[in-house]
């Protein structure tokens, strides 16, 4: 219960963030993506302030040896780069570019209740369930090379 | 440059890292809101209801300052097509490549790890990229 309450004050405030910033708006990321036009660079300073405050937050919070309200961090521990990781950023990269959202703002944006931002998320919901097993299907041996010739 | 808002911005982002220490320090979770939403993705897991509610506060928290101020405004520039297809790459992508802007490149880069910078310096960069071929190449 306690745990869900701090989830939901967390969206709130990340979603207050996204709308005072205005990374909610598609032409505003466009604008800091497009750099040969308008180029607007207000993205660097949200997502700069962001990592300085979590950077700090985040080494005081892990002299902890674990959450207030849970048993351990849930920290991912990959550290190598790999196809997979690369292969992602750059199909998002391709997303984010063409419509200017990406998975935050086009949540938040939702209240807008405009149609483009429920097709946008409908299509994006789809494409997070399938990626896994697009994956499965890229890596799979290919067929032709079993055979000789 | 103009159109340049670094007090909003600055306001805004410290929120947003604000948000992600509230999450890690209390639920020792990061606020990656794609990997938030593949935990709602089938086979459906345990702990659904705390994803929900931060895409709920999500929502709601823009919705307070949309009532609040009237801003900001939200419009599209491209069709129906680029919709749907951009907005399936971003699900593809983001779940393939374990993370977003706010995965990556917040809290990634926060934890200082060596994936999310490649990552968030590979879809910024590809992002640039794709806004320059469709709008001064192709002119879309």
């Amino acid at each position: 219960m306690a745990r869900n309450l701090v989830a939901l004050a967390a969206g709130l405030i990340f979603g207050l963030g996204l709308a005072i910033s205005e990374m909610v708006s598609p032409l505003k990321v466009k604008a800091f993506l497009d750099v040969a036009g308008d180029w607007d660079p207000s993205l660097i300073l949200v997502m700069g302030s962001a990592v300085v405050v979590s950077f700090v937050a985040f080494r005081l919070i892990l002299r902890r040896p674990q959450p207030v309200l849970d048993l351990k961090f849930d920290i991912p521990t990959r550290r190598d780069i790999d196809g997979r990781l690369v292969g992602g950023a750059v199909v998002f990269g391709v997303g984010w570019g063409l419509v200017g959202l990406c998975p935050g703002p086009a949540l938040s944006g939702l209240v807008y209740g405009n149609i483009e931002s429920f097709v946008f998320v409908g299509a994006m919901l789809v494409g997070l369930a399938i990626g896994p097993r697009l994956v499965t299907l890229i890596g799979a041996p290919p067929v032709a090379s079993a055979t000789p010739g | 440059m103009e159109n340049f808002t670094p007090i909003s911005a600055l306001v805004g982002g410290s929120l947003i890292g604000l948000s992600a220490a509230l999450l890690f320090a209390l639920n020792g979770r990061l606020a990656g809101i794609s990997g938030i939403l593949a935990g709602l993705m089938p086979p459906a897991r345990q702990d659904a209801t705390w994803r929900v509610m931060f895409v709920v506060g999500l929502i709601v928290g823009t919705g307070v300052w949309l009532a609040a101020t009237g801003r900001p405004v939200v419009a599209f520039d491209v069709g129906w097509p680029v919709i749907v297809g951009g907005g399936v790459l971003t699900g593809i992508g983001t779940r393939i490549g374990a993370g977003c802007t706010s995965g990556h490149g917040v809290c990634g880069l926060a934890r200082s790890s060596p994936r999310s910078l490649v990552a968030t310096v590979t879809f910024v960069g590809v992002g640039g990229l794709t806004v320059f071929i469709a709008r001064h190449v192709m002119g879309v």
